[in-house]
């Protein structure tokens, strides 16, 4: 299997790493002894990694050739991945769901407050997931400065709640619709946007949001934030932290359904079919009457709504907002979710946003390399499953055949 | 039905249309030829209001369109097969035929209509569930006309239907818009750079240069044309 082809490549990829790194991993000045050493061993280190991880490298890429060859010689059971082999069959598809449910109702049973609360931040970034993936994943237009919704709808509860002493669930809608309000608002700019000119002015606008919440004092308190926000309360009754956290916990679950509920339903509606052709081809969507200021708006705010109640849900579960919370940072994480998952892709975003958000959690003992590991996650999943990881089922052609089956 | 009077476009400072007039009555198959680059594409564009004209006039059926959105013209009945079709790739047949009827809420006869686009094309039936993308090029002809007939157009516009299909393909395409022109009584206006069928098909025909109208005649006499014969007939 191994020829010499494959060899001689990994030995030239190890040497120009040699090469690169030498200056750093090699030599080092000492300026007490005025002396230059050279650490030989270093430089041999990086050379019989760098050939292994080529090695591998190819490996791999070579594998997936092969299954792509397989899959145009029509192959398609290897080619589909897992998750969606369950869901297409009723059989299998069910259970599994069921399972799912009862394991998320029981969780903060089984697991410690910690972890529930750990799962009840995940969730919150499943809902941002979930609605940035109405913007990115559906409509296609990248916004970089979604974290500017989250923000608004924290703040929103923050400052409501301490003016007007307004409950929890008062702002949840409140919250939703000031989203949706400074998703036109962002909307109506850059509708004439494209590409890589969009996510500019999309990640400027949410720096400008947060500058603003930094600065203008009387207004966000600053950059020391407004603490002391109350938890939700149950029918009018304070819980103990400890119940608090178990409630906040089953309000996502709750609001997570009710999000996955909604982009379903969106997705197989007109107007989520006008997103992806609007997407794809605006010319001719303007030819069909597709107006194309509506619906580009209809997604920024649609998408901004859902950021702006797990805002709400965000001030009330750490009882303190403060501008540092909503830095480009949570943008990138929350796109990195969508893409990661798979773009368009309801059960990919929810996996995308529960391995992005629960195994930092998990290996903090790794906390120095968690950007290192980010970095090589995302450029191993785009080069290996660039659809992500449980990719939308849209983008697998659907034949007469294949339809007959699940009939069956 | 439709009247364009001294249209000019301009594409940033370049002018593509210089003072277009055309008119077109209810019921007719009128063409449009011309060579490549000629303005053809643009005078649709700025019929449907994609690339509306920086002065004169486009009515349709009395009423002045020259600066309305293009989503109130299709609304008003105009509605374009764009050139080199243009369907959605990752939407399937069925979804691609819906986007067409974005503007109708009729669900029960937008059905029927789907229903009576697939009798006229039962290949499409067949592939009903398929993604645009996948469809074959003389498939997608079918489905950028059958998408653009969802819309229930009193006028039909058609950009150069017969690009890079096969000559038996197109001759089935040609037939089939007469027989929506006899059938639904759509008025079709068609543009083309295959002079020859397109003046088979109309009855009447405009030859386009350089953004300028030069000649217009019926079908007829633009054949007999010597010059119409040397430029685009290949005589
Ligand atoms: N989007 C555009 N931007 C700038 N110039 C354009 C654009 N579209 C077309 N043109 C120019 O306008 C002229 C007419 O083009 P077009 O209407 O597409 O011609 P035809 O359809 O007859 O081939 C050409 O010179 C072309 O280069
Ligand atoms: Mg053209």
């Amino acid at each position: 299997m191994i020829t010499f082809g494959q060899i001689k490549k990994a030995v030239l990829v190890s040497i120009w790493f040699m090469f690169l790194t030498f200056p750093i991993m090699v030599i080092r000045v000492n300026p007490v002894e005025h002396i230059v050493e050279w650490r030989w061993k270093n430089m041999l280190l990086v050379g019989v990694g760098s050939f292994i991880l080529s090695f591998v490298w190819h490996y791999f890429i070579r594998r997936k050739e092969l299954g792509a060859q397989k899959a145009e010689l029509g192959e398609w059971a290897e080619a589909i991945p897992l998750a969606q082999r369950i869901r297409s069959k009723k059989t299998l598809y069910k259970p599994a769901l069921v399972a799912a449910g009862i394991f998320a109702l029981a969780f903060p049973f089984i697991f410690s407050l910690y972890q529930t609360n750990i799962m009840a931040s995940a969730l919150i970034y499943v809902m941002l997931g979930l609605g940035l993936n109405i913007v990115v994943g559906l409509a296609g237009l990248l916004d970089l400065g979604y974290v500017a919704f989250y923000a608004v709808g924290a703040y929103a509860y923050a400052l409501l709640n301490y003016h007007f002493g307004l409950s929890f669930w008062m702002v949840l809608p409140i919250g939703a619709a000031l989203g949706a309000t400074f998703g036109i608002l962002l909307g109506f700019p850059v509708l004439r946007l494209r590409g890589d000119y969009l996510a500019i002015v999309t990640l400027g606008f949410g720096e400008i949001i947060r500058i603003i919440l930094e600065n203008w004092n009387e207004f966000s308190f600053g950059p020391s934030g407004i603490a002391n926000i109350p938890r939700p309360s149950l029918f009018g009754i304070d819980l103990s932290v400890h119940n608090a956290t178990i409630y906040i916990y089953y309000i996502m679950i709750g609001l997570c359904l009710l999000t996955i509920f909604v982009v379903n339903r969106l997705q197989d509606s007109r107007i989520g079919r006008a997103w992806i052709a609007l997407r794809e081809d605006e010319t001719a969507c303007q030819a069909m009457g597709i107006d194309k200021t509506k619906t580009k708006l209809t997604a920024f705010a649609l998408g901004a709504m859902w950021a702006g109640m797990s805002g709400v849900v965000f001030a009330a579960k750490t009882t303190f907002v403060n501008p540092a919370s909503f830095t480009i940072w949570e943008s990138i994480i929350i796109l990195c979710i969508v893409v990661l998952g798979g773009m368009g892709s309801i059960l990919g975003v929810i996996a995308g946003a529960l391995v992005l958000i629960l195994m930092p959690e998990y290996l903090r003992a790794l906390s120095e390399f968690r950007m290192l590991a980010f970095g090589i996650l995302l450029v191993v999943m785009m080069v290996f499953r660039p659809g992500g990881l449980i990719p939308n089922v849209r983008r697998t052609y659907k034949f007469e055949g294949v339809a007959n089956d699940e009939k069956s | 039905m439709l009247k364009l009077q001294n249209v000019q476009t301009f594409y940033g400072n370049i002018q593509a249309l210089k003072d277009v007039t055309i008119q077109i009555s209810e019921g007719e198959i009128v063409s449009l030829i011309g060579s490549n680059g000629a303005g053809k594409s643009t005078t649709l564009m700025a019929i449907c209001g994609i690339v509306p004209p920086r002065s004169g006039e486009i009515l349709f059926m009395g009423q002045p369109i020259t600066h309305m959105e293009p989503d109130r013209i299709v609304s008003l009945g105009i509605c374009q097969v764009p050139e080199g079709r243009r369907i959605f790739p990752h939407l399937s047949v069925l979804e691609n035929l819906d986007m067409g009827a974005f503007l109708r809420k009729d669900r029960s006869q937008i059905k029927r209509d789907m229903e009576y686009l697939f009798e006229l094309f039962p290949l499409l039936a067949q592939r009903r569930h398929q993604a645009g993308g996948t469809l074959s090029g003389g498939e997608q002809q079918m489905l950028a006309i059958s998408r653009a007939l969802m819309a229930r157009p009193k006028l039909l516009l058609l950009d150069e239907p017969s690009l890079g299909l096969a000559p038996l393909i197109v001759k089935r395409t040609f037939e089939i818009v007469r027989k929506i022109n006899t059938e639904n009584k759509t008025t079709i206006f068609l543009v083309e750079q295959n002079a020859n069928l397109a003046l088979k098909v109309a009855a009447r025909g405009y030859v386009m240069e350089n953004g300028r109208i030069t000649l217009t005649d019926s079908s007829e006499n633009l054949l007999a044309n010597e010059g119409v014969k040397k430029a685009y007939l290949g005589f």
